[in-house]
């Protein structure tokens, strides 16, 4: 088989706005993962709850922007039920997350009425979609739509965490005895870190399902992986430039361009696409065992000397 | 001012473990009392002072402060009159954020947090001037995460953060262990200067019986999840290091020859 680049180069830039499209999702991972210091499986259903209210709203003749913030406020509701889980009920974040997660399946169900939902691009006003790739106008190209999504929400969220609110936020994470002592209602910080991040994940669903054309029950299938994969490529090409908040989340929507890049460049390589979850899977496992193994097995040995400060 | 009424406390209770942590503690402390606590392992000193903080309910008894009965507030809700500093140089900061970003977080206790910008210009200069004050250096690694610091930079700093708002009490759980002994001495010293500044009310947990006598113008000795000695005034400032062996020896049956409070 003969590999065309034309093929590729044609399809990179689809891979591109998918990427922007997971990279909001992506940045809501990174605050339940690098900021609560929670790994939340909500997400794999909270993204199929962004998409599937939005399509059904839209259906049913709303506003495609009424849609899209109703999606996020049904995102938001199912973070508060992780949050609940986790903090009123005392179940550990990871299972509360894949109790969410399973129980969404039905409500997602629920919502579209069956497993899948189609959207014509013809008769809807979609804000994005992957037929507003090419020849459009620019202010309608989805590439554009979306990164410009990508800056507001960066500066809302580096707002956000800026204020005596959002430090309160990020403490809980770093040190729970800390924050406490210190006044902080740390079960109420979680609950508002995973309302945040899923209503993200969901406003992310909805802009997939319009750019796909349709909400599907599987669509959020294995998104904490994509998540992470972002998180991870983000942080480890640019952790030791950007160490401004804005630019960190910058890093993680970078990130999750990247990995579609690369997936999409895989693909037109031929690898069979039914490895392709588990290539990722393994792909983000070696990132993240990778800074445990490197202290294990390649820590020098520390040189002991006094801090003239200690 | 605090009042400690009979409290008692028992982990795992109905387990193998069971363990009566406090047995009706009772104490009541006076404005400006700076308390030092002494006694051996498991004696119930972290267990009160944590009672006090409420990390978790006591099992019956009451705590006041200042006739505010806060037995039943959760954790953070009493935090607004309670300074803290843990025996843990990590426990009492957030590694991650700058030193200027703690400092900022301790300035709102017991405060809304709302949508104003969580550190100000005018809180910066102020925090410089604070920790210029104690000369660790910190005032030119304002941005720097407090992780990076040692942890005699880190008690230093959570000593400020716990009385950055004037608390009613501030708890001391032995906040000098984990230091060596140069820096314990130094950490102390800033311990006494800030209590005597701000004429705070305190109670100081230490295993080191010279600092308990030399500090603070009450002791306290607990043994077995009760005060056994309380002594204040000229008699506490005559007390001698033997003194307190003796009480010891009187209180636990001669076992206190296996306790760490003898090597200090």
């Amino acid at each position: 088989m003969s590999l065309n680049i034309l093929t590729l180069l044609n399809a990179l830039p689809g891979a591109f706005a998918q990427g922007l499209i997971w990279g909001i999702m992506a940045i809501g991972v990174y605050i339940t993962y690098r900021i609560l210091d929670v790994a939340d499986l909500t997400v794999d259903g909270s993204l199929c709850t962004g998409g599937a209210v939005c399509i059904m709203m839209m259906l049913s003749g709303h506003d495609v922007w009424i849609s899209m913030l109703v999606a996020t406020v049904a995102g938001m509701l199912t973070g508060l039920a992780t949050g609940l889980f986790h903090t009123f009920l005392g179940i550990p974040a990871i299972l509360a997350g894949i109790l969410t997660q399973l129980s969404l399946w039905s409500v997602n169900l629920k919502i579209m009425g069956k497993a899948n939902q189609a959207i014509n691009v013809d008769k809807y006003d979609l804000i994005v979609s992957l037929r507003f790739i090419k020849n459009v106008p620019v202010t309608k190209n989805t590439l554009l739509v979306v990164a410009i999504f990508i800056v507001v929400i960066i500066g809302i969220l580096y707002w956000c965490f800026g204020t005596e609110l959002g430090s309160a936020l990020r403490a809980p994470g770093c040190n729970g005895n800390m924050a406490r002592a210190q006044g902080i209602n740390t079960d109420f910080n979680k609950v508002l870190g995973l309302m945040i991040s899923n209503g993200l994940v969901a406003l992310s669903g909805a802009l997939l399902a319009q750019y796909q054309g349709f909400a599907d029950i599987n669509m959020g299938r294995g998104a904490i992986v994509i998540g992470l994969a972002a998180v991870i490529i983000g942080e480890a090409l640019f952790k030791k430039i950007f160490h401004n908040f804005g630019l960190k989340l910058l890093s993680i929507a970078i990130g999750s361009i990247l990995y579609y890049l690369v997936y999409q460049t895989v693909i037109w390589l031929g690898v069979d696409t039914d490895l392709l979850k588990l290539l990722s899977a393994l792909v983000v496992a070696v990132f993240l065992g990778f800074p445990h193994l490197k202290s294990k097995y390649f820590t020098k040995p520390v040189k002991r000397g006094g801090d003239i400060n200690a | 001012m605090l009042e400690i009424k009979n409290i008692y406390k028992t982990f795992n209770p109905g387990t193998q473990n069971e363990k009566h942590a406090l047995n009706g503690v009772s104490l009541t402390l006076n404005d400006g009392d700076f308390v030092t606590v002494i006694g051996g392992n498991g004696a119930g000193k972290s267990t009160t002072l944590n009672a006090i903080a409420g990390v978790w309910p006591v099992d019956s008894g009451s705590i006041l402060i200042d006739g505010i009965d806060i037995t039943k507030l959760s954790e953070h809700k009493r935090a607004k009159y309670l300074g803290r500093v843990f025996q843990d140089p990590m426990t009492g900061t957030a590694a991650t954020m700058s030193i200027v970003e703690n400092m900022a977080i301790a300035a709102r206790r017991g405060k809304a947090r709302g949508l104003g910008w969580g550190v100000t210009r005018e809180e910066k200069e102020q925090y410089m001037d604070m920790l210029k004050k104690i000369d660790l250096g910190l005032e030119d690694r304002l941005t720097s995460k407090v992780g990076l610091l040692s942890g005699g930079q880190r008690q230093a700093l959570t000593l400020l953060m716990a009385t950055i708002q004037k608390p009613k009490l501030l708890l001391l759980d032995e906040h000098t262990a984990a230091l060596d002994p140069k820096t314990a001495k130094k950490v102390l010293a800033l311990t006494e200067e800030v209590i005597s500044e701000h004429n705070l009310t305190a109670i100081m947990i230490t295993h080191n019986m010279k600092d308990a006598i030399q500090y603070g113008n009450r002791l306290v000795m607990m043994h077995e999840g009760r005060i056994i000695y309380d002594v204040a005034g000229e008699e506490k400032k005559n007390l001698k290091v033997s003194d307190l062996l003796v009480k010891f020896e009187q209180a636990s049956g001669g076992e206190f020859a296996n306790d760490r409070m003898m090597l200090s």
